[in-house]
């Protein structure tokens, strides 16, 4: 068991060395989610820029940046499957939402153009358990009538690595589809009934965008930077909507935020007309009493500085930011429970 | 008269000077060697001590159940069903494959360039077999990726499909319908990895044949062919059998081209066309993510292919040695 643990301690120290040996003094270090990784590598330019202090942020996927906060190699960890309130208790973490964003559905089907195939939570998690094999599938053609679509088989893809991403796909899944819930259910890493797996999100973009006839869930922004043609989605109040920044916003605002509950809080099928199905908020993890109290304080700064300035430059990339509110309630919880002097 | 005699004595110092240097200098080569040869089994043993224990919890909680298993399933609380079977199927029947294909081919590229090739090809066809064993592996995975696969599952794949539909059998390993990143696929992409390794022991073996053997073979009126078959291969058996286990050896630990192209499930549907895994690249897709008993369980996999590797590598020597023995050395 200890051994594993060193064997960890490696792989956790390999990843961030680059980040950690080559950081001075004022650098920021984190590691974690690469469903965020985007804009925080957006903000840490434009940080850079103003005050000429660094964030080094290793795009290492939510599961390992909870094992490098956790072995202390980094400042801060990011997350998009946040820790509940008693995993944070018991390794004295504190948690808060970073940024919000979406899972879109990404499609290579010749001649298809973006936003023109209707897919629905059910039919999309039978396509994952390998029960919906084709394109022509009845399924699919009931949602689609005027689409003219190829019998040919759908190449499911999927993460082959731990994921906050597949996390929040797979308990989509689980609420809209009762297959799936009782033989897959939901976690960063599940035992896929069917498809490939491919390596973060840059990973299934990059197999869809080659394989003919594939399907894949990746952020948002990953489906625009790589020109990818995404499907539109049945909500949970039976509309169909297209990825869209308002659907977006309309799904985060049911959120009920409550900061004694490490904000813990997951975006997906949420009611409203508007509403995007696969909405997903991505988190930070720190210590409440980390052992380098100036360095917590300059990722504090860092954050602080991200809310209140990085809004329009999440937006440009298809994120959303974070409510005033909740800000608010973020940062008294910082002043109460991150010991950061 | 008394000058030569102190040239004397300090010649003769000089001399044992000498000397003693030699002596330090041949015991610090001495031990140096020694050390080296040392630190590889000291090195060895302290990695099957490590992943021994690495891989203890796991073998605690899934004992003998672990190679039978078929499920991989770490998402289950509290205690994840984890089985080795689809890797260790995936890494068997890859390799499988690619010695099909590259054992036949490679040593058919050594006759060639040794038996037929005109003096004025056999270089850059042997330098060019040479480069194929320098390319780095993701080289390999991304050609696999974005120019063979497409090729094989658009074309080749289909037909075959249609081929065998209705034998029985041969319908159900060659089932569809075609993946891109698929056994086969991965398959391939190893017996092109593999070859020039078979190739290169195998030519440079071959030279080694007496050319009086041959002659006198050629002398009573053989073929190429027999010469070949009668003289040069029953000459060579044992360098050939080498260069094929030194490849078997690669295709089984092979990881990065294997993770690009074969598709990282743990599904086990019997069909080459369809995705699979293997035991390394497992481990290189799950490691930096996996806690507790999955990453026992990883750790356990690379003892697998650790005592995999071992048994291969033992029955080549075995192999080896009752060809001597049959062949009276």
């Amino acid at each position: 068991m200890d051994l594993s643990k060193i064997f960890r301690a490696a792989v956790v120290a390999t990843a961030t060395a680059a980040a950690s040996f080559s950081a001075q003094a004022a650098d920021i270090t984190g590691a974690g989610a690469t469903f965020p990784y985007p804009i925080y590598s957006k903000w840490a330019d434009a940080y850079k820029t103003e005050t000429s202090n660094a964030l080094n942020y290793a795009s290492v996927g939510s599961g390992a940046g909870i094992k490098q906060i956790q072995a202390k190699t980094v400042t801060f960890g990011a997350t998009d499957a946040p820790l509940t309130a008693e995993q944070l208790t018991k390794d004295g973490l504190a948690q808060f939402p970073m940024v919000m964003g979406a899972i879109v559905m990404v499609v290579n089907i010749e001649g298809l153009k973006t936003g023109e195939l209707v897919l629905d939570g059910k039919t999309l998690g039978d396509i994952y358990l390998g029960a919906v094999k084709t394109w022509d599938d009845a399924a699919i053609k009931k949602l689609n009538p005027s689409l003219k679509l190829p019998s040919a088989a759908i190449s499911v893809v999927r993460r082959s690595d731990g994921s906050g991403t597949s996390f929040n796909f797979t308990d989509y899944l689980a609420k809209v589809n009762a297959d799936w819930k009782s033989k897959v259910g939901v976690g960063q890493a599940v035992e896929w009934p069917a498809g490939v797996g491919a390596k973060g999100n840059e990973g299934i973009a990059g197999n869809v965008a080659q394989t003919k006839n594939s399907i894949g869930y990746v952020e948002y922004a990953y489906a625009k930077q790589n020109n990818l043609t995404y499907a539109s989605m049945v909500n949970a109040a039976g509309k169909t909507v297209k990825p869209s920044m308002a659907g977006f916003q309309a799904a985060a605002s049911n959120a009920q935020w409550k900061s004694e509950e490490g904000f813990y809080q997951i975006l997906t099928n949420q009611p409203g007309e508007a509403s995007w199905p696969m909405t997903a908020a991505t988190f930070i993890l720190m210590y409440k009493d980390p052992s380098d109290k100036a360095a917590s304080a300059e990722a504090l700064k860092f954050f602080s500085w991200a809310y209140e300035k990085g809004g329009k430059m999440a937006e440009d990339l298809d994120y959303i930011p974070m409510p005033a509110n909740v800000v608010t309630m973020v940062k008294a919880m910082w002043a109460k429970d991150i010991k950061s002097k | 008269m008394t000058v030569p005699a102190v040239s004397n004595s300090s010649e003769q110092l000089d001399r044992a000077r000498a000397l003693s240097a030699f002596k330090l200098g041949d015991a610090t080569f001495y031990w140096l060697t020694r050390l080296s040869a040392l630190a590889v089994l000291l090195i060895l043993g302290g990695i099957i001590l490590s992943l021994i224990v690495g891989a203890w919890p796991a073998i605690k909680t899934f004992g003998l159940d672990f190679l039978v298993t078929r499920r991989w399933a770490p998402q289950l609380s509290p205690s994840p069903v984890l089985g080795a079977l689809g890797p260790i199927y995936g890494t068997l029947v890859t390799s499988l494959i690619a010695m099909l294909i590259a054992v036949p081919v490679g040593i058919g590229i050594a006759i060639f360039l040794t038996e037929f090739c005109p003096p004025i090809l056999r270089r850059p066809v042997g330098v060019a077999i040479e480069l194929l064993a320098g390319i780095p592996s993701i080289i390999y995975g991304m050609w696999g990726f974005f120019v063979l696969a497409p090729f094989m599952t658009d074309h080749f794949m289909p037909a075959v499909i249609a081929t065998f539909a209705h034998v029985p059998i041969l319908n159900v390993i060659f089932a569809g319908p075609p993946s891109y990143l698929s056994l086969f696929n991965a398959a391939l992409v190893l017996a092109i990895m593999i070859l020039p390794f078979i190739t290169a022991i195998s030519r440079d073996v071959f030279q080694t044949v007496p050319p009086m053997l041959k002659e006198s073979a050629y002398g009573l009126g053989c073929t190429t062919w027999e010469v070949v078959k009668n003289v040069v291969i029953p000459f060579t058996r044992a360098g050939v059998i080498g260069g094929i286990m030194l490849a078997l050896g690669r295709a089984l630990g092979e990881t990065m081209a294997v993770t690009f192209i074969i598709g990282n499930s743990f599904q086990i549907t019997g069909s080459i066309f369809s995705p699979g895994t293997t035991i390394s690249a497992a481990i290189a897709s799950e490691f930096a993510e996996a806690d507790g008993v999955h990453m026992s369980a990883l750790i356990l996999l690379g003892l697998l292919l650790f005592v995999l590797t071992f048994c291969v590598l033992a029955a080549a020597r075995l192999m080896l040695a009752r060809l001597e023995m049959k062949q009276g050395k």
